[in-house]
């Protein structure tokens, strides 16, 4: 195809240049009642899972009608969605943090045939392209991150076992049996782009091997002193390597036994890659939450050392999800989310009745905060 | 026929959870047939080759991206991340993939027209494949080629007055939550902060002058939607310091069963009759509610404002009247020194344009950060390593109890030499007179 020209004149970048004009502003893109209502509503419902209605002063009442995004989308899975917003909501719709997708109507005659159009559209392949829910007491949409499509860094898929999991939790993603609600975050890598450092289910990617040292390269595309501070734990050194051929070049010297494959000198310096087939897989963490209800926000653990990747559906991976999931609904107190019922019944009682193996490696022993995680009192169960 | 066999992600297909890899090649389809006859910018088999380079991941258990790449657009030094495969014989529709980051309107709230001329754009000039959106926020298009940057940006600027989200060591795109627009919890404007914020900061967000990366995230209130007090380097979260308004006569509709507890949250399961004792009362973290005779009381001086009261009866409780907001500082994921979750700096605020106040707190943070902080020093790493006494300092700030969890617990102050009457400066000849050797 002939290269068709936006107006750009690479000769003079600087001609017609427009920048630092920000995002276009929100009130642009409000729905009407949202746009009379705004600041104004009194209360909110759940009629049924993925379905809300806000009520406003003004006795407005807008029905949101919440599907499951999948964060990784077409354009013309984009275009199908403004298909729908034309035909049911005039044109408005907003998508959440968690990569939903949130179609708004104005009264409730119109929420059944969006519902019932919705439901409807299926891909090819045979999945639900807008399933209906996410909302209250049940598992909300997975927030993950780019793993295999398009990230250098990454330990494990994102995608992939995004979609894997939610087929195993798709139950729960469209009904609210659950004590709270749940949410599971996938990070690729513990760069994290997202925060599952506070979720209630974290899968998080992880290397175990330390990096794969490019020697013969290493000087010609890193600095290695950057490459050298970058690390955390001081596991890198400057050093001469002799290559095969008898010629010797600086590099750098890896202090294995110090190393806790967190990447970062990667980060600096490509002749540094982590990623292994054998090495790579999933860890798994539990127990944490932003929300200050009832609770501070607290860090999720981990609770499982290491999964392999076993693309591509991840089944070790999903099964623990499901059956910690299982066991928490069943003990939980109502409004309990996974991190408190965990503290309530004891982090030795999670492990039983999860009946998840408690290794060495879960044993935090990484600087000062290792401190006090141990137990500093005589008050256990048995 | 498909270009690539890919006998893994075929395997992802079935299941009711929408698949990506369906939609990939859907869109993969769209474009050999060209219905539309789109003059396609980069290869057409883009989404085929993509598909079949994640195959080879999942066969080995690796990526298939290099690392890095520097481009982007002129005068800008964020908002495009360069990517490139690392076989490109093998997959030369994606040998060059590049991703840009567009700032997302506030509240993630659209029109189909402005979607649509996105995809526009996008089928054209890109991949045709998105992220809608990324962790920060940011819409993201995912993969197209050097030549294509800047034909984009104009067309983004010039044509669909938008312009690109932040990436690298500087003010990454802020996000909020829907806040007011369709929240009733929601203590202050969150839009329009966000949105002043990231006008405001321009030349901040598109140019890296930071040691790393910088995020602010702006919640209505501390149910925390976006999660600011988990991942923001300063969480902007909605708060009230009057009394929360009860509707006893609400209340009595829950207690008697007309209204469902938490919203119709919990509908799915038979939790048994309301018990406001035990789901209420019980529950306030800081026992300031009491039921007694019919009748609900708060002790509002007493409350944190956890909200769980206001949620289990959204209909009889509501947020206070006299809003605000508090700021955390710090927060950020384990890389490198362990994951931090955001400390309060400033307890209350009232949220009132121009945001001058507000501005002040993050322009001293940003002088102290900038002249103290390493490279690639989260704010939060600054904190720990430097004090949070420091940060007070740069704040011009006045110590208050809601800014710790407890006072410390060893006596090693650092005491300044003015803060000791005399100063450190003593004569050890007169000393000596008294205190032989």
């Amino acid at each position: 195809m002939a290269f068709v020209s936006s107006g750009y004149n690479p000769a003079k970048p600087m001609e017609n240049r427009i920048t630092d004009i920000g995002p276009r502003k929100y009130d642009e893109f409000y729905p009407p009642v949202i746009k009379k209502n705004k600041g104004k509503w009194l209360y909110h419902e759940i009629l049924q899972p993925g379905v809300l209605v806000h009520v406003a002063e003004s006795g407005d009442e807008v029905y949101t009608v919440r599907v499951g995004g999948i964060r990784l989308m077409s354009v013309s899975l984009i275009r199908e969605v403004c298909d729908i917003a034309d035909k049911h909501c005039d044109g408005h719709l907003r998508f959440t943090t968690r990569n939903n997708i949130e179609f708004m109507v104005d009264s409730k005659d119109k929420v059944q045939p969006l519902i019932d159009d919705l439901e409807s559209r299926k891909f090819k392949g045979g999945s639900f392209k807008f399933p209906v829910g996410g909302t209250g007491a049940g598992v909300t949409n997975i927030v993950h991150t780019q793993g295999w499509i398009h990230c250098h860094t990454p330990a494990t898929d994102a995608s992939g076992p995004v979609k894997a999991t939610m087929d195993v939790l798709f139950d729960d993603f469209k009904s609210m049996r659950l004590p709270a609600q749940m949410r599971v975050s996938l990070a690729c890598c513990l760069n994290m782009c997202g925060a599952v450092h506070c979720s209630d289910i974290a899968i998080l990617g992880y290397h175990r091997k330390p990096p794969l040292m490019d020697h013969e390269y290493l000087d010609k595309m890193c600095e290695i002193p950057l490459a050298i501070s970058s690390c955390p734990t001081a596991a890198l050194k400057p050093g001469k390597v002799e290559l095969a051929d008898g010629t010797s070049v600086k590099s750098i010297m890896v202090n294995e036994p110090r190393c806790m494959f967190c990447g970062n000198c990667y980060t600096m310096c490509p002749s540094m890659p982590l990623a292994d087939t054998e090495g790579d897989g999933i860890v798994i963490m539990a127990g944490g939450k932003v929300s200050n209800r009832i609770s501070a926000p607290k860090f999720s653990k981990v609770v499982v050392a290491f999964f392999p990747n076993e693309a591509p559906r991840w089944p070790q991976t999903t099964d623990c999800i499901k059956k910690m999931i299982e066991v928490w609904a069943a003990d939980a107190n109502k409004y309990e989310r996974l991190g408190e019922w965990a503290e309530r019944i004891g982090w030795e009682r999670f492990f039983e009745k999860c009946e998840l193996e408690f290794t060495h490696h879960l044993i935090d022993d990484f600087r000062d905060p290792a401190y006090y995680t141990w137990r500093q009192t005589t008050q256990f169960k048995f | 026929m498909a270009k690539h066999e890919t006998p893994l992600l075929d395997q992802l297909e079935s299941g009711p959870w929408p698949s990506f890899v369906s939609d990939i090649k859907q869109e993969a389809e769209a474009r050999a047939k060209n219905e539309k006859g789109v003059e396609y910018q980069i290869p057409v088999d883009v989404c085929e080759d993509l598909l079949g380079v994640l195959e080879l991941s999942f066969k080995h258990g690796r990526t298939h991206w290099k690392h890095g790449g520097i481009v982007g657009v002129f005068g800008y030094g964020g908002g495009v991340i360069g990517r490139y495969c690392d076989q490109p014989e093998m997959f030369p529709g994606v040998a060059h993939f590049h991703t840009m980051r567009v700032n997302q309107p506030g509240g993630k709230f659209y029109t189909t027209k402005f979607l649509r001329d996105l995809c526009n754009v996008w089928d054209m000039r890109g991949s045709g494949l998105t992220n809608m959106h990324g962790s920060t926020g940011d819409i993201i298009l995912l993969g197209t080629t050097t030549p294509q940057l800047e034909e984009i940006f104009f067309e983004l600027t010039h044509t669909y007055n938008t312009d690109l989200g932040g990436s690298g060591s500087n003010l990454r795109t802020p996000a909020d939550c829907v806040g007011e627009a369709r929240c009733e919890w929601s203590c202050y404007d969150t839009q329009d902060l966000c949105y002043n914020l990231t006008q405001e900061y321009q030349d901040e967000l598109h140019r890296p002058a930071f040691p790393y990366k910088f995020k602010f995230k702006f919640d209505g209130c501390p149910n925390c939607c976006v999660a600011s007090i988990a991942r923001a380097d300063i969480s902007f979260i909605g708060t009230w310091r009057d009394d929360i308004p009860v509707d006893q006569e609400a209340v009595a509709a829950y207690v008697g069963g007309e209204l469902a507890p938490n919203g119709g949250a919990h509908a799915g399961r038979d939790w048994g009759p309301f018990d406001i004792k035990k789901e209420v009362v019980d529950l306030c973290p800081t026992n300031c509610i009491q039921y007694a005779d019919g009748k609900l009381t708060i002790d509002s001086k007493e409350c944190t404002r956890c909200m769980h009261c206001i949620a289990v009866m959204p209909r009889a409780l509501r947020i206070g009247n006299d809003r605000g907001l508090s700021i955390l500082v710090g927060a950020k994921a384990p890389i490198l020194d362990g994951a931090q979750m955001g400390s309060l700096l400033v307890p209350f605020i009232k949220v009132e344009e121009p945001y001058d106040e507000i501005k002040e707190v993050i322009e001293n943070i940003w002088d102290w950060w900038m002249e103290e902080g390493k490279n690639r020093e989260r704010l939060g790493e600054l904190m720990k390593r430097q004090g949070f006494q420091r940060l007070l300092e740069a704040c011009n700030l006045k110590p208050d109890p809601r800014m710790v969890q407890e006072p410390r617990t060893n006596p090693y102050i650092f005491w300044k030499e003015d803060e000791v009457p005399g100063g450190f400066q003593r004569d050890i000849k007169e000393f000596r007179k008294h205190h032989l050797r």
